[in-house]
């Protein structure tokens, strides 16, 4: 259950001190949390940071929670607050921080036309491919990669997602699409290399 | 096909992907798909790209992060390990 009714009579207990309404809270949330934030920073050790600076300030700050955008609305929000916080600090390797400097609007001509889509299913399963999905994701820009991460990987409504980002929808649109235009040219550009590559050892 | 075309119809892709593109923008997607076979890659693999995200297995909170957690949180009265 995961409606308006059962969040706010959690909140309400959260608010009271009920400490086992945050170990409820916990169980039912910390799961995407941590998800949200690994795959924005690329690593587990800051991860579980996140996701227990999420919930410190999430209890502290319970007085302001404003139920009408849901409770898991709101503590996504407060998470992804603590991912930019880490993102914005200097010497970072693992994941792309790279900011959208170019025209907001821009949609890329896609440039590899592989057709890939339709390989042995084996040929997506290896250990090699699955890395590459990881790689490709690391590396979009960090505006474009929140937006896939919840769109397309939680599941979350285009205006959830605006919602925790503090977009407009139509930015969630534009993004999402960026995002995916540019994973399909990363994962294009390596199994076309791929299948050259077994070509040329035949 | 035009190039014009198939610019003109690739910021609607997603959209037209995730069924959420009006009825006549899928009506002239699907004209121009029908003849232009660079724009049937793009979309076949866009599509994919997103099913192999989709597929990925979830990461997960060991054990002994949720332990941490609960601790951080002075929960740890409340930690109940997962039975695997
Ligand atoms: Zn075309």
């Amino acid at each position: 259950m995961n409606d308006h009714a059962t969040e706010q009579s959690l909140s309400e207990r959260i608010r009271a001190g009920d400490k086992a309404a945050c170990a409820e809270c916990i169980e039912i949330h910390s799961p995407a949390i941590y998800r949200l934030a690994l795959r924005m920073l690329g690593n587990q050790a800051e991860a579980e940071d996140v996701t227990q600076e999420t919930f410190l300030n999430a209890f502290k700050s319970i007085d302001t929670f404003e139920w009408r955008a849901g409770l898991q609305t709101w503590l996504h929000r407060i998470a992804y607050n603590n991912v930019l916080m880490r993102l914005r600090k200097p010497r970072r390797e693992t994941v792309s921080v790279q900011v959208l400097t170019e025209n907001e609007g821009l949609i890329e001509t896609p440039r590899q036309l592989f057709d890939w889509c339709c390989l042995p299913e084996a040929e997506y399963a290896t250990t090699e491919a699955r890395a590459e999905l990881a790689r490709a994701l690391n590396d979009l820009p960090e505006k474009l990669r929140a937006v896939f991460v919840l769109r397309d990987l939680e599941e979350h409504s285009t205006e959830e997602t605006a919602t925790i980002l503090a977009i407009s929808t139509e930015a969630v649109k534009t993004r999402l699409h960026r995002a995916r235009l540019a994973l399909r040219e990363r994962l294009a550009d390596y199994y076309a290399e791929r299948i050259n590559r077994r070509e040329e050892t035949k | 096909m035009e190039q014009h075309d198939c610019r003109h119809l690739l910021g609607d892709l997603s959209e037209y992907l995730d069924g959420d593109a009006s009825a006549a923008v899928c009506a002239e997607i699907e004209r121009h798909l029908a003849d232009c076979a660079k724009c049937r890659v793009v979309v076949d693999t866009l599509r994919k790209t997103v099913l192999l995200y989709h597929d990925q297995p979830k990461p997960e909170l060991d054990e002994n992060a949720r332990a941490r957690l609960y601790r951080a949180l002075d929960l740890q009265n409340f930690f109940a390990p997962k039975s695997q």
